[in-house]
């Protein structure tokens, strides 16, 4: 059993699916969508894509009328084991075309029209960091997203846990951090706060880092070496229930397929070797990998071979604990755009709600401000 | 020079702060001939005699580029553009502050270029919209207001371009209430709807300049909170400039940014008042805030938590440099959270506790010590979609160093008959707006006299600049 459900079972906090871990994939940039998961019977998506349609011989075939993108082989074997979910047309009202706005959106967990200065993880870890849990998230970068900062709680960053405790060692803020006495009413309080939460961190999250040797390989990607971080972290089985990871530039405005073959293979071999890890060490069906962008593409495409700033997308669900496999619902119409868009059909906030209502065992109602259906992948 | 020190008090340096960027190297020596009050007559005077706007783009150029750019279809040549002379226009400013005699001003500046936040990747009407907020600083907010709302940057960003009499755009509409005048609360969907109608037919023509087309604007009748009639975008600005919430949205925003997060409800209420009163008179307001006694209040000192733009500039007002590779500060601006000219989002910068994670703060705690031994940062930025169009694949890890060639001649020569032992808490005094334990200060000289390069004042001062105490104001 996880050492983390023993110390919260004690604790009290996050109950109900202790063990479970959720791993955030963000493709920055706007991938898209229909060159991911191809409707290969459509008429019209060959009509609209005359130069970088994928014919249905040069996709994996998922179903009759549908294909995956051909640099994807590894989520083709996870689709028929039963280890992958698709969920089709996921946005928002009122999309926003901007990327800097719509990942706004998607971060902060906002209503189009409005404007929040935290995240959604953020918020989650103002609801359940507590004196026995300090270190609920991680992403793996050099700065903090949006997503990750709350109204009392942030997250830490790191891309390099070595080089970041290795700093933090040689400098003389530990003891500077050591012997300020806490008056928590002078304002500078809050900044020797956060040293000595960023110093207890990673501190902790280092010495666990390397407890559990690895056997797996990974690509020397940046994308491989932050997720072999991340196992070596879950493996070790330390209290951070969320990850937050990047990868892109999937703003395809010109020669869009060969951008997408770059990313995709990239993606697919670190996504192998993660998962190959996590199955060797049986933990596979207690971390969820999820897969998003801030928005899809629009259906035509443009006279550059690439395709502009569009509007509802599908997102990729991966764990061996998926209660629903498959193609969750139905691909997009084509025949029903709004202004050669497609028009979303699930609010992304009802998966958000699904994510940590059903697998972190959260209510979500505090953390989106607001209640969302939920969805039964999960 | 020691009795000189000492007569300075921490109020001349806590107005430096508040309406500055900090005291300047080469000014130290006079502080202590002026009361605090008349230091702050000194420098509004100066800040309101000193406008001189920035010119980074030449028309010409950008005409050429956006002719061949069309002409070979090639987007990426006028983005290029764009981007560069953004840059250029960032550094120009960031001298600016750094050098200026007129700190105020830029000062703020810097708030209003925060409170007009816009992200447009076109060079000329940035520096249109950034020499406009820059010229009317200090002036008076409707006359700001109404500058603003007609630049090509705001109209531009807050498609209004597509506000049209067949089809209302609300999106001005909505964030000059929200954002820029009342704030939330103080009016209904139904006066954003009719105030939209106003402002149609506001745009711009290719030079950047404000442009009336009347054939997109509706001229019919209007309900824009409780008052009715035929108005025009300038009347609906009227309309909000006479609601007291303006006065009082604008007022509030103002004593967080020069005295306090936290607000003083009382005082806030008689700077609304006055503000109103005055007409709203930006300089009128100031002057309010820096010559009450409350604004020396003990909970005030040190009670702010610098901006990276604020951290930066204080440390060259200290330490005069030229710096070789001027783009590293875009860079430092990106990883610490203000990238000017691309504020998050419409609101613009949250400020407060939002400048520190844990990220940010060890950066912030490691940079005095960047610019002496030009110690690599290989730290990466979020990539930025929006510029790079796809152009530039996430990956490399960079090496940046900022290179930087300082002249410590003043700052070495105020120290200069100070005690060895005396040296320390004289240097931290100068500093800091608050004075860390003893004993941590004991740390600091020790943690000093092992780099090193330089001498003690050096060392004590970039030591003392890697306190959490310097990252406050």
């Amino acid at each position: 059993m996880p050492k983390i459900l023993q110390a919260s079972e004690i604790l009290g906090g996050l109950t109900k699916s202790n063990h479970k871990v959720l791993v955030v994939l963000q493709w920055s940039g706007g991938n898209d969508g229909l060159n991911t998961i191809i409707p290969t019977q459509n008429d019209i998506y060959y009509k609209t894509r005359p130069t970088i349609a994928l014919k249905p011989q040069d996709t994996l075939r998922l179903q009759d009328d549908v294909g995956l993108n051909p640099h994807l082989p590894f989520l083709k074997t996870l689709y028929d084991e039963g280890n992958l979910a698709i969920l089709n047309n996921v946005g928002y009202e009122n999309p926003n075309r901007s990327h800097f706005r719509s990942m706004d959106i998607w971060q902060s967990a906002s209503k189009s029209n409005q404007i929040w200065q935290t995240g959604w993880i953020g918020r989650f870890l103002d609801k359940n960091t507590s004196i026995a849990q300090q270190n609920l998230a991680l992403e793996v970068d050099d700065t903090l997203s949006l997503a990750l900062k709350g109204q009392t709680e942030k997250a830490l960053a790191s891309l390099d846990l070595k080089q970041l405790y290795k700093n933090t060692q040689q400098s003389y803020l530990k003891a500077i951090n050591q012997i300020h006495h806490q008056h928590h009413e002078k304002p500078v309080d809050y900044l020797y706060q956060t040293m000595a939460s960023t110093l207890q961190q990673v501190d902790y999250l280092y010495k666990n880092s390397h407890i559990i040797q690895q056997h797996t390989s990974y690509p020397s990607t940046t994308l491989g070496k932050s997720l072999k971080a991340i196992s070596s972290l879950i493996l070790s089985d330390v209290e951070t229930k969320i990850y937050y990871v990047s990868v892109g530039s999937f703003d395809t405005h010109n020669n869009q397929n060969k951008r997408q073959e770059l990313l995709f293979k990239q993606i697919n071999d670190a996504l192998q070797s993660f998962v190959s890890d996590l199955k060797a060490n049986d933990r596979f069906q207690d971390v969820m990998i999820f897969t998003f962008s801030e928005f899809g593409r629009r259906v035509a495409q443009n006279a550059s071979n690439g395709t502009d700033h569009g509007t509802a997308n599908n997102m990729f669900f991966i764990s061996s604990g998926l209660h629903q496999q498959g193609l969750l619902n139905d691909m997009p119409d084509l025949s029903k755009l709004i202004e050669g868009d497609l028009i979303y059909q699930v609010d992304f906030k009802s998966v958000y709600a699904t994510l940590l209502d059903r697998w972190l065992g959260t209510d979500h109602r505090p953390i989106l401000k607001a209640t969302y259906p939920l969805l039964s992948f999960i | 020079m020691n009795e000189m020190i000492s007569n300075i008090n921490e109020q001349h340096y806590h107005l430096l702060r508040r309406a500055g960027f900090g005291v300047q190297a080469k000014q130290v020596a006079h502080l202590a001939d002026y009361t605090p009050r008349a230091l702050y007559e000194k420098i509004g005077t100066a800040s309101s005699n000193s406008f001189r706007p920035l010119h980074v783009v030449n028309r010409e150029a950008l005409e050429r580029t956006t002719k061949q750019a069309k002409l070979t279809n090639n987007r990426k040549m006028i983005n290029q553009f764009h981007q560069d002379h953004i840059r250029r226009l960032t550094i120009d400013w960031l001298d600016e502050m750094a050098n200026s005699e007129a700190p105020l001003r830029e000062k703020l500046a810097l708030f209003w270029h925060g409170h007009f936040a816009c992200r447009v990747n076109n060079s000329l009407h940035q520096e249109i919209l950034l020499n406009t907020i820059r010229q009317h600083a200090l002036g008076s907010f409707k006359v700001l207001l109404q500058a603003v709302s007609k630049t090509a940057a705001m109209l531009a960003f807050l498609n209004n371009q597509q506000n049209k009499k067949t089809k209302p755009n609300e999106n001005f509409a909505r964030e000059v209430m929200e954002l820029f005048t009342m704030g939330i609360g103080h009016y209904t969907e139904q006066d954003i709807k009719e105030a939209a109608r106003a402002f149609t037919g506001w745009s711009y023509n290719a030079q950047g300049a404000f442009l009336f087309r009347q054939r997109v604007h509706d001229d019919g009748s209007k309900t824009v909170l409780g008052h009715r009639g035929t108005f025009t975008g300038d009347d609906v600005l009227n309309i909000l400039i006479e609601q007291r919430a303006t006065a009082y949205y604008i007022s509030k925003k103002l004593y967080q940014y020069l005295v306090n997060d936290k607000i003083n409800q009382e005082h806030v209420q008689w700077l609304a008042n006055r503000f109103y009163d005055s007409e709203y008179h930006i300089q009128q307001l100031l002057h309010d805030i820096f010559t009450s006694n409350w604004f020396y209040d003990q909970e005030h000192i040190g009670a702010l938590i610098k901006s990276p733009v604020e951290l930066t500039t204080g440390i060259r007002r200290i330490l005069p440099m030229e710096i070789q590779n001027e783009a590293t500060q875009i860079l430092l601006q990106r990883l610490l959270g203000q990238w000017l000219f691309n504020p998050p989002n419409v609101a613009g910068w949250p400020g407060g506790k939002a400048w520190i994670d844990s990220s940010s703060l060890m950066l912030r705690l490691r940079l005095p010590q960047l610019i002496r031994d030009n110690e690599q940062i290989t730290l990466r930025p979020k990539s930025n979609d929006d510029l790079d169009m796809g152009l530039t694949a996430k990956g490399k890890r960079n090496r940046y160093q900022i290179m930087a060639h300082v002249d410590w001649s003043s700052w070495l020569q105020i120290f200069a008959d100070i005690p060895a032992d005396q040296l320390l808490t004289q240097i931290g005094k100068a500093l800091l707006p608050t004075m860390p334990e003893p004993k941590q200060l004991q740390l600091v000289a020790k943690s000093a006299h092992r780099s090193q390069a330089g001498s003690a004042v050096e060392s004590y001062t970039l030591a003392i600049m890697g306190l959490p105490e310097y990252q406050m104001c």
